[in-house]
């Protein structure tokens, strides 16, 4: 098997490598890193090669598996939904759940389990506030976007959500927002009104 | 559809210096039947052992010559261009000590008496025969594994290997296994062994001086162990309650598909394996237990460990659950030790490690392609 096409869930390449770059440099180096919904690995091999991680990926879809396998990562087939008994409290430095939450049913009790395992979590997620999908709602669809490129009917995403949304979350089950990093649509970062012109956003998330 | 192996040959390694057993005998020689397919490298570093099962033999693949229907028990897995690439690996099969397949076991003749060692022969541990193996790696100039591989009983001595020899395997595949027995496990096993002790033509195991065997016994220790290697699933798709007549005869013959097959398989099993060896392999299943000696801690037991390890296990298997292999997967986590870990969906229960499966092949073939590519190539 050559390079499989990125995962599904890490779609949009452009976005997606300016994120990792981010999320990358938010990374000690030599740390422990449990990346959630790892799909391909390609994001933990990035890990390996640019932080000299320790790293562990999960994914519950088998080509997904088999490629991350081919990618040099540690994947473990597991049920994210089940949460992550399997782990120690703090076991991990960081938690990553990148483009994942907005395609997980228990996102609440993900959070919590991310913020228990590990020190700290790193959550990426698209915007549903950003503008263009503000539009096409008002215009009546659906959003789709390089960050959601999806059809209503056939999406994986089924927890959409904006910043706010997001940080009510957060503060609801405790955690505390460090540091936040929102991107446009070309992977630069936003800094006015991110909620809005921000297309993919990037938390940096602790304990309380 | 990848090729076989062809046609292969054993071979026989004389071992004239004395093993120690965990049981505190000593095992003066011994001599191991193996299998090698494949060419091993310059560097002698890309070699593969392969570890059986319990009723397993060192006839991994290929088929012997004018014998086309004796294909290995791994035919599927190992060969040209199969997740067990023998154009890249130098694969080597190997008949555990005890067994009855040619390596020393109870059956061979005991040079000091001239006779079958029979009940004689010392009980064996999974870390035994990672011992005996280990003399065949020397034979063949093999210092280090690029991969010590099984299934079930097998996965537990490569999970042994990187325990007793870590810095003699850079890979560890575990397929199907568990860090020890559970106690209806070790049920399973002594009514197994019951059935075959309790034969009247056992003889306290020496029934080869009167030119029987324990075949009812045997029969039905294979019948039993058919039941759990299967899933309830994968029996009722396979033979449902199918009846071989067109009504019910209210006889105790052979009346279900079920019936018929355990019987066929506890008939040719007992034609081909021997009792006393099913005694003591079963045992070794039961005694296996690396956290025993860390009370009861898999994580520091695992903590000699420096293999990279991939754990499989399959979602119907109730002999050896995922759970099982999950526990293994948390130590290695415990430890930091690389491993990755797939839970293939399969109906097939047991069994299933045995079986073609593209989700399992695909992980086997990925997993082995890095290893092929780590490979220290000068």
């Amino acid at each position: 098997m050559r390079e499989s096409p990125s995962s599904a869930v890490h779609a949009g390449a452009l976005v997606t490598r300016a994120d990792w770059m981010v999320l990358a440099s938010w990374i000690k180096l030599r740390s422990r890193v449990l990346d959630l919904g790892c799909g391909d690995g390609q994001l933990l091999r990035h890990l390996q090669q640019t932080r000299q991680v320790s790293g562990y990926g999960i994914e519950i879809e088998p080509t997904r598996v088999v490629s991350a396998v081919r990618h040099g990562v540690n994947v473990l087939q597991m049920n994210l939904e089940t949460g992550l008994s399997g782990f120690d409290d703090r076991s991990f430095d960081t938690v990553i759940l990148s483009q994942t939450l907005q395609a997980m049913r228990h996102t609440e009790a993900i959070l919590r389990e991310m913020l228990r395992v590990g020190h700290e979590g790193i959550v990426t997620f698209p915007n549903f506030g950003f503008w263009k999908n503000r539009l096409q709602v008002l215009g009546g669809v659906m959003p789709k976007s390089q960050a959601m490129p999806y059809e209503w009917f056939d999406t994986p995403n089924i927890h959409l959500c904006t910043l706010q949304d997001f940080e009510a979350l957060c503060s609801r089950i405790g955690a505390r927002v460090v540091q936040r990093l929102v991107m446009g649509a070309q992977g630069t970062p936003v800094g006015l009104f991110p909620n809005l012109r921000g297309s993919l956003a990037i938390y940096r998330i602790q304990p309380q | 559809m990848a090729e076989s192996v062809g046609a292969v040959t054993p071979q026989r390694l004389h071992c004239p210096e004395p093993l120690l057993l965990a049981c505190g005998v000593p095992l003066a020689h011994f001599d191991l039947v193996y299998e090698t397919y494949g060419v091993l490298n310059a560097q002698r570093s890309n070699a593969i052992l392969i570890c059986h099962a319990l009723s397993g033999t060192h006839h991994v693949a290929g088929h012997y010559a004018g014998q086309p229907r004796s294909s290995g028990w791994w035919d599927n897995m190992v060969g040209p261009g199969k997740p067990v690439d023998t154009n890249r690996f130098f694969v080597i099969g190997v008949n555990n000590l005890g067994g009855c397949d040619g390596s020393t076991g109870p059956s061979s003749l005991d040079p000091a008496t001239g006779h079958p060692y029979g009940p004689h022969f010392p009980f064996v541990t999974v870390e035994d025969w990672v011992r005996a193996q280990a003399r065949l790696a020397d034979h063949l100039q093999i210092a280090r594994f690029a991969a010590v591989m099984g299934g079930s009983l097998g996965g537990m001595q490569a999970l042994q290997w990187s325990l007793t020899y870590p810095e003699r395997l850079r890979h560890a595949i575990v397929i199907a296994a568990a860090p020890n027995l559970s106690a209806q496990n070790i049920g399973f096993n002594e009514v197994a062994r019951q059935a075959i002790t309790t034969d009247p033509d056992f003889y306290g195991g020496n029934y080869y001086a009167r030119g029987v065997i324990p075949e009812r016994g045997l029969r039905l220790a294979r019948m039993l162990g058919h039941i759990t290697y299967l899933s309830d699933d994968a029996m009722m798709e396979k033979f449902g309650r199918d009846l071989l007549a067109n009504a019910p005869h209210f006889s105790l013959d052979v009346e279900f598909e079920i019936e018929s097959y355990l019987r066929y398989q506890g008939k040719k099993f007992s034609e081909r394996f021997d009792a006393n060896t099913y005694l003591i392999m079963t045992k070794a299943l039961d005694y296996f237990d690396p956290a025993l000696a860390h009370g009861g801690h898999l994580s520091k037991a695992l903590a000699r460990a420096r293999a990279d390890f991939l754990v499989v296990s399959f979602t119907s298997d109730w002999r050896f659950s995922p759970a099982r292999s999950r526990e293994i997967v948390k130590a290695l986590l415990d430890n930091g030790l690389a491993v990755s870990y797939a839970e293939i969906d399969s109906s097939q229960g047991h069994d299933a490690f045995l079986m073609e499966n593209p989700d399992y092949f695909a992980v086997m073939q990925a997993y082995l392609t890095r290893v092929f590519e780590a490979l220290p190539h000068a």
